[in-house]
């Protein structure tokens, strides 16, 4: 394809159309991020009147902080659990409602409300239901013989945090999937059921297999979302708790940071946040360019 | 192997909407049975009612002795091609061939020994490695036909499997494809809608037109006999022309036509049959003008507007007649050349 090719007269007009983005960029993505990791090698008193240049002493000690290394295994936990439910749950979703013809759109618009819920919403909704003395949850679980109390049980708590950010998730992957399913002709079901392959064998051997390019990009999204976007959940129900159960890495920063007032730690751990959202973000290019599986 | 009975199958979509309204057919063993009509005449959904793809509104379906209706496609020991081929992109070709053996617990040597059986028949052994992007359109229709035939089914049924090739290709699959059938000696039910690829392949032709038969027989049957005006005009390119009787009572010799059966009211002539030379045989004559002349080669075709009449008419003459467009052109139609047909009915009048 031929792209027709724009000339300008003279230097300034291009850099005049791209400047309200480049400004835009610069100024709430360049230099917070530039800050972050200058601050990173800062150490700074609680009143903010004293800054001394530390070095790498920031994150040294983060590596051998206790609660650093608990975190980055509660986000690891919390991220994997967090990814395989939404997406398996919205799988399971995706391929009833792609069986339905008269009310697929019905089901599709209701699933894909609880993604048009703000994040604390979603929190809140999720601190009710699981409520330990007001929740229907734990008032079921009561009956069969299950003392459900997310304030004391880390457990619980992560439970609690993995369901609700799962559940608002589950609208995005399952828009994805149920796109992906309807790509796949029907006919190639049909030739699998002629040749013999049971239902669930057809969707193990041929569906799931064409679904992996949407399978790999949803698992690369779910998991940055699980890192990165899960703040108002955490912040809306447990608030990292108990006992750091749910401190995951995103709300240790806001909560060292801007609660503990430790900036240079909470500075470090942003740009080791950076670091893996870049990583990231590479594995994905790298793979959706090439269109995993065939 | 087995014949295939086709005993009042009807399928209705939504309570009221009738795609095949009453199909009645025996197809034997090893014969080669080609459903032919327009789209939306419910060929399709016909075959796909014997694969077991779409369910049984009414009637019975048996293959071999047994009463089908309620299998399972993988039960009614059928292969399939499709259209579109419906290749597993996944996998090689190999294991496209392979699938449903594997899924029928084949052992590791049958499956390796069917599918190079298959392979070699089919030219594609080279290809076994391949994914099926990686092969042209000829090729994956060979491996379509492979992933059916590695089965040795007892029915081959085939949902226009020609018509996403090239033209000559076409020609080239219709000629293996004809030849394989008849080395297998396996029962085949082929849809289409092109009835050249209908009348050159099939042992006998099921003609279809709103879900219904409009006609049963082998290809020259029809041709010679077409018992429909609908059979008339979709079998035979060009199609048949269609005169009024009584134009041909004003224009042509009309003591001639005191013979043909009561009712009659309409007569089709084949483009074939309206010749520049007067014939030996009783024949009567029409004027015309030469409105335009197409050269196709081995053969002309002659669009005429007759004397007197509305009716576009076309004529097939073979080489190049010296004529130019403009001419005025005596037609001789001879007296056996002649169709009855009834416009009222649309039926072959006289039996």
């Amino acid at each position: 394809m031929q792209t027709k090719r724009m000339t300008f007269p003279g230097h300034w007009l291009p850099y005049a159309l791209l400047a309200p983005q480049v400004i835009i960029t610069l100024i709430f993505f360049i230099w917070p991020a530039g800050q972050a990791m200058y601050q990173s090698l800062l150490r700074e008193d609680a009143f903010g009147l004293k800054t001394t240049f530390v070095g790498l002493e920031n994150f040294a000690r983060l590596f051998r902080d206790g609660a650093y290394l608990n975190s980055l295994s509660v986000t690891a936990v919390f991220a994997i659990g967090t990814t395989l439910l939404s997406m398996s749950v919205a799988l399971l979703l995706a391929s009833t409602v792609n069986r339905m013809i008269r009310s697929r759109s019905t089901y599709t618009t209701l699933l894909v409300w609880p993604y048009a819920i703000a994040p604390a919403i979603a929190g809140v909704l999720w601190w009710f239901i699981f409520h330990p003395s007001i929740g229907v949850i734990p008032y079921v679980l009561d009956m069969v013989g299950y003392d459900w109390n997310h304030r004391t049980s880390g457990a619980d708590a992560m439970l609690l945090v993995v369901f609700a950010a799962a559940w608002k998730q589950i609208s995005y992957n399952f828009l994805f999937f149920l796109a992906g399913l309807q790509s796949i002709p029907q006919s190639l079901i049909e030739a699998a059921a002629i040749d013999g392959a049971s239902p669930f064998k057809r969707f193990w051997t041929i569906v799931f297999p064409l679904l992996t390019p949407t399978t790999f990009f949803l698992m690369v999204v779910n998991v940055v979302y699980a890192m990165f976007d899960t703040f108002g959940i955490i912040h809306a129900t447990t608030e990292g708790g108990p006992s750091q159960a749910t401190n995951t890495l995103v709300y240790k920063v806001y909560s060292d940071g801007f609660v503990g007032l430790n900036l240079g730690s909470s500075a470090a751990q942003s740009v080791i946040l950076m670091a893996i959202v870049v990583a990231l973000t590479i594995v994905q290019f790298r793979y959706i360019e090439r269109r995993v599986n065939y | 192997m087995a014949s295939i009975t086709l005993e009042g199958l009807k399928k209705t979509y939504g309570g009221n909407v009738d795609a095949v309204k009453g199909i009645d057919l025996s197809i034997e063993d090893g014969e080669f049975v080609v459903l032919v009509g327009p789209s939306g005449c419910g060929k399709s959904t016909l075959l796909r009612m014997v694969a077991g793809l779409e369910s049984i509104t009414q009637g019975t379906l048996k293959i071999g002795d047994r009463v089908v209706n309620r299998l399972e496609p993988a039960e009614r020991d059928i292969a399939m091609v499709f259209q579109n081929y419906a290749l597993y992109p996944h996998m090689t070709v190999y294991n496209n061939l392979a699938y449903g053996l594997k899924n029928r617990k084949f052992n590791r040597e049958q499956i390796e020994a069917r599918v190079q059986t298959a392979a070699r028949m089919l030219e594609i052994t080279d290809f076994l490695q391949r994914k099926p992007r990686q092969l042209s359109g000829g090729q994956r229709q060979r491996v379509a036909m492979g992933r059916a035939l590695v089965r040795d089914p007892a029915a081959f049924l085939l949902d226009e499997p020609l018509s996403n090739l090239d033209a000559k290709l076409r020609v080239q699959m219709r000629v293996e494809i004809k030849q394989l059938q008849r080395r297998l000696k396996t029962t085949s039910l082929y849809v289409t809608h092109d009835q050249l690829e209908a009348m050159t392949l099939g042992d006998r032709l099921v003609v279809l037109n709103g879900g219904q038969i409009e006609q049963v027989g082998t290809p020259m049957e029809i041709y010679a006999r077409p018992a429909s005006m609908f059979v008339a005009g979709f079998i035979g390119s060009p199609a048949m022309n269609m005169l009024p009787l009584d134009y041909l009572h004003v224009q042509g010799s009309g003591a001639l036509l005191h013979d043909l059966p009561e009712n009659t009211d309409t007569v089709g002539i084949r483009p074939d049959d309206m010749l520049l030379q007067a014939p030996d045989s009783p024949h009567f004559t029409v004027e015309a003008t030469l409105v335009l002349f197409e050269a196709a080669g081995a053969e002309s075709h002659l669009y005429v507007q007759l004397a007197d009449s509305e009716q576009p008419t076309v004529i097939r003459t073979s080489g190049q007649p010296p004529v130019s467009e403009g001419d005025t052109l005596t037609l001789h139609i001879a007296r056996e050349a002649i169709h009855p047909f009834n416009s009222a009915s649309g039926k072959r009048t006289g039996g």
